[in-house]
């Protein structure tokens, strides 16, 4: 038997208020495609930086082809033949691929000469790219062939790439696929960081499952089956849910063509939305981030009034114009993506960020009512409340939010906008970053909300979540919404032509016939 | 050697700690640069620390001091909590101070008593005025407030130079740069006979109050700080960035103005080119070595206060230049900052690593 590529053993590493990675170890064969699987928050991000030098471990042993190394910096990885592709993308908008890429480069080669490599590299393993188109009018695929492109210029023995389908429509990740066993044939070693299991197991030949900072098992994916690599990812399977039929009430939100230029310059015009959530039903849009999510959830949100008054109505009132907190009181309540910062202010309580959608606890009448004087016992009493009723796990109503994990804060929001009875409920990415357990009952929560007959309209990048939760789908592309499917209608492969932007085309084409 | 950790949650500790630590420090700074310039070091702290309160009438000079750096720093927790950098309020004293000239030299032997409080109500507008042009044009050209506010105390500045040398000199000063003395009627109420504090100090203690009950027990307390805190969660609540901006600039400039207008009609009763005397600065310190909280404010102003009559007494006992006030204000200050860092990381002795 040839010797290991990597061998870790014993790695931890120890941060203020939690252990990352407890007693890990970790064996690469030349030639393996393997995956790290685990939640977010079980510590293989923390494992994978380390490996780049990153990140300094307390303890424990690397080895790289054999010989035991000390790697201090990414530099020292990259000499070695360690390269990474990371899930947030380091270009600059503003550069062409070329030069994105120069700059990580030895600074004698000329811009040319760059370019001809990657040309090189991109015939090779049909990458196919431009090196002088600018990094900002590149698809969020492109931008991730770059940096895969940047990787392999180096020429790596192994190569990590950390969550690199959450950005991709099905078909680009069957593409991907097709160049990572085509690397891996070539002798190379791959490191595949993910928590998708179905990927796992189209992928890779063998699995290291990680939990709360340990491995919990070492397994040939393809002999696995979703439930036994969920079990040793969570340690208990997920309930499973269930889905009433139910006929859908009166429209709620009707969205009339609805067109909004960009408000900076590298969102997406959205260009005219029809969109209809009735009643008593789950609406689904699906789509890569980056082509009009952001800008029509600003937008049926209130927190771009731009839109024309006419293009939106709640319960046939026009509210295009109105601000959050008026559409607020007419029912419209949104969570949203980002929870630190813009769902909940991260330095202040679970108690006290109540108050950015909720006014129980604000006194309405006589002097008190004038002033706004809050009433702190029940603001407390009301986020204990909450607390309690979705198991979020925090210290108390007096927790900062910062100090949450992303699933219990998110617990805590969704439960802050549901409570508040809302006719609709706006949902983007309800789950993401979020571990199984609580997706799981955030998705309960959302379809026991549907069943009280409340409108909802969910926007998410996970199809899988979308089709489970959705009684119909949208789909989202370069600005332009799809027409609907029914949950029946819906199947993977179609969505993910239409995440292209193709059902244009067959619209076109129907129109010809 | 020593390395700094990260803590995994702020030290409550240490945020109370922290501005002792500094003054700690600052006072040790002190004795060093006393015994640099050749004095001792015991006299030097003893005129800085315990002659500002060794009888009534020091504290009453503590007090006429603390006042307006008080109100000013109350004002500016409003701005800073809420992310709006009104780095300006000396122009809005200074103006502050001329509005509220310009009504007291209106008066005469017959006005009645109470006129004192138009006085300060002229004051009020006049801080406002000065600081709802950089709201202005912050709100309408998105012209970036820490400059136009630092720019209009000059301006300010200006404007009373030409006001005292020129058109509001008086005819009977000898060519002095200064209006005439107001009229008697017009005198701020003094708390005691023979002593120059007067009830400024009330509105300051009011203030504190009202700041308290307005930051921690309002909704539009909260709605203003969220701004501060995270934008984009006061964009998602609804609350209004532009109240916001134009609340925290009012208040500010109106609590400055109020200073200005008590100075003028208090201890200075002229107007001459000697009123900007760098509250306006010094209260940026106060407000934030207060830890932005108006009980904390109310020790930092007097601290401060202590620094500016340290200052002066240094001058005339020990033959030291004023500007000793900016060094300890400035020393105060940067401490703060470096001791700040003990909130998010402890300090940690280590073996000094072999790098192979």
């Amino acid at each position: 038997m040839s010797e290991s590529r990597l061998c870790l053993s014993n790695i931890t590493k120890r941060y203020p208020a939690v252990v990352a990675n407890d007693g890990v170890s970790l064996n690469v064969q030349p030639g393996e495609i393997h995956a790290v699987l685990g939640e977010n928050g079980a510590g293989k991000s923390t494992l994978m930086k380390i490996i780049y030098g990153a990140v300094k471990p307390d303890a424990g042993d690397i080895r790289f082809n054999g010989q035991t190394v000390h790697i201090r910096n990414p530099q020292e990885a990259r000499a070695l033949g360690i390269s990474m592709v990371f899930q947030h993308f380091s270009l600059f908008d503003t550069l062409s691929v070329a030069e994105n890429v120069w700059l990580g480069l030895d600074k004698s080669l000329s811009l040319e000469q760059v370019s001809q490599k990657i040309l090189e590299k991109a015939s090779q393993y049909g990458l196919d790219i431009e090196p002088s188109r600018p990094v900002h009018t590149l698809s969020v695929g492109e931008m991730q062939r770059v940096e895969i492109i940047r990787a392999l210029l180096s020429d790596p023995q192994l190569l990590i790439l950390d969550e690199p389908t959450s950005v991709l429509t099905p078909q680009a990740v069957e593409k991907l696929f097709v160049v990572l066993r085509q690397l891996a044939s070539e002798g190379r070693s791959i490191l595949y960081i993910s928590h998708k299991l179905h990927e796992i197991r189209a992928l890779c030949t063998t699995c290291t499952v990680m939990r709360a900072g340990r491995v919990t098992g070492v397994c040939d994916p393809r002999q696995e089956t979703n439930a036994s690599l969920s079990q040793l990812m969570i340690g208990s399977l997920p309930p499973e849910l269930q889905l009433r039929p139910q006929t859908a009430g009166a429209p709620v939100l009707k969205v009339q063509d609805l067109s909004l230029e960009r408000d900076d310059p590298f969102g997406v015009d959205l260009h005219h939305i029809h969109l209809q959530v009735r009643a008593g039903e789950v609406v689904g849009i699906a789509g890569v981030s980056g082509n009009g999510q952001r800008e029509l959830l600003r937008a049926l949100s209130g927190e771009d009034t731009r839109a024309a008054h006419t293009s939106m109505v709640l319960a046939d009132t026009a509210v295009g114009h109105w601000s959050p907190a008026k559409k607020r009181e007419a029912g419209l309540h949104f969570v949203p993506e980002e929870r630190l910062g813009r769902g909940a202010v991260p330095s202040l309580s679970l108690a006290q960020n109540l108050l950015l959608t909720r006014h129980e606890a604000v006194a309405q009448h006589g002097l008190l009512g004038l002033l706004g004087w809050l009433n702190l016992g029940s603001l407390q009493r009301q986020a204990q409340a909450i607390i309690a009723r979705y198991q979020v796990k925090a210290g108390g109503a007096d927790a900062l939010a910062k100090s949450l994990s992303g699933g219990n804060l998110q617990k805590f929001l969704v439960g802050r906008e549901i409570e508040a009875a809302p006719r609709l409920l706006i949902v983007s990415q309800p789950t993401w970053g979020v571990d199984v357990g609580a997706s799981a009952q955030i998705r309960a929560a959302l379809l026991a909300l549907r069943d009280a007959g409340c409108a909802v309209l969910v926007v998410s990048e996970e199809l899988e979540e979308l089709l489970e939760l959705s009684d119909r789908l949208h789909v989202i592309a370069d600005g332009r919404l799809s027409p609907a499917l029914s949950r029946e209608q819906a199947n993977v492969s179609l969505i993910g032509e239409w995440m292209s932007g193709l059902w244009q085309k067959e619209e076109a084409y129907h129109v010809a016939a | 050697m020593l390395r700094l950790e990260p803590r995994a949650q702020t030290s409550a500790l240490w945020r109370y700690a922290s501005p002792l630590l500094a003054l700690a420090l600052t006072v040790a700074l002190g004795v060093l640069l006393f015994v640099a310039l050749g004095k001792d070091p015991v006299r030097g702290l003893q005129v800085f620390f315990w002659e500002p309160i060794k009888n009534a009438y020091a504290w009453s000079e503590l007090i006429v001091k603390g006042t307006p750096l008080l109100l000013i720093a109350l004002g500016l927790a409003v701005c800073f909590r809420s992310n709006v950098w009104n780095i300006g309020a000396e122009g809005q004293f200074v103006m502050g101070a001329i509005f509220a000239a310009g009504v007291a030299l209106t008066a005469d032997a017959n006005t009645s008593s109470w006129f004192w409080l138009c006085i300060l109500l002229a004051g009020v507008v006049g801080g406002m005025v000065w600081a709802g042009i950089a709201a202005l044009l912050r709100d309408r050209f998105n012209a970036n407030e820490i400059l136009v506010s630092l720019m209009l105390v000059y301006v300010a500045v200006m404007v009373l130079n030409y006001l005292v040398y020129g058109p509001w000199k008086d005819p009977l000063g000898y060519n002095f740069p200064q209006t005439k003395t107001f009229e008697a009627v017009t005198q701020i109420p003094k708390l005691m006979q023979g002593l120059r504090v007067n009830v400024g100090v009330f509105m300051a203690l009011a203030g504190v109050a009202g700041l308290w009950v307005f930051l921690f027990r309002t909704h539009a307390g909260f709605a203003q700080q969220v701004g501060g805190l995270a934008p984009d969660a006061a964009r998602y609540a609804g609350f209004s960035s532009r109240k916001a901006l134009w609340l925290a600039f009012l208040v500010s400039g109106g609590a400055a103005g109020l200073a200005g207008a008590l100075e003028v009609a208090g201890p200075l009763r002229q107007l001459t080119p000697f009123v900007p005397a760098g509250y306006g600065f010094a209260a940026i310190i106060v407000a934030f070595v207060g830890r932005l909280n108006p009980v904390g404010m109310v020790f930092s102003a007097l601290l401060m206060s202590m620094f500016y009559i340290g200052g002066e007494l240094a001058q005339s006992r020990l033959g030291l230049p004023r500007s000793l006030t900016g060094v300890f204000q400035g020393l105060l200050l940067f401490n703060l900052l470096a001791c700040d860092t003990l909130m998010n990381y402890r300090l940690r002795w280590m073996r000094a690593e072999r790098t192979n």
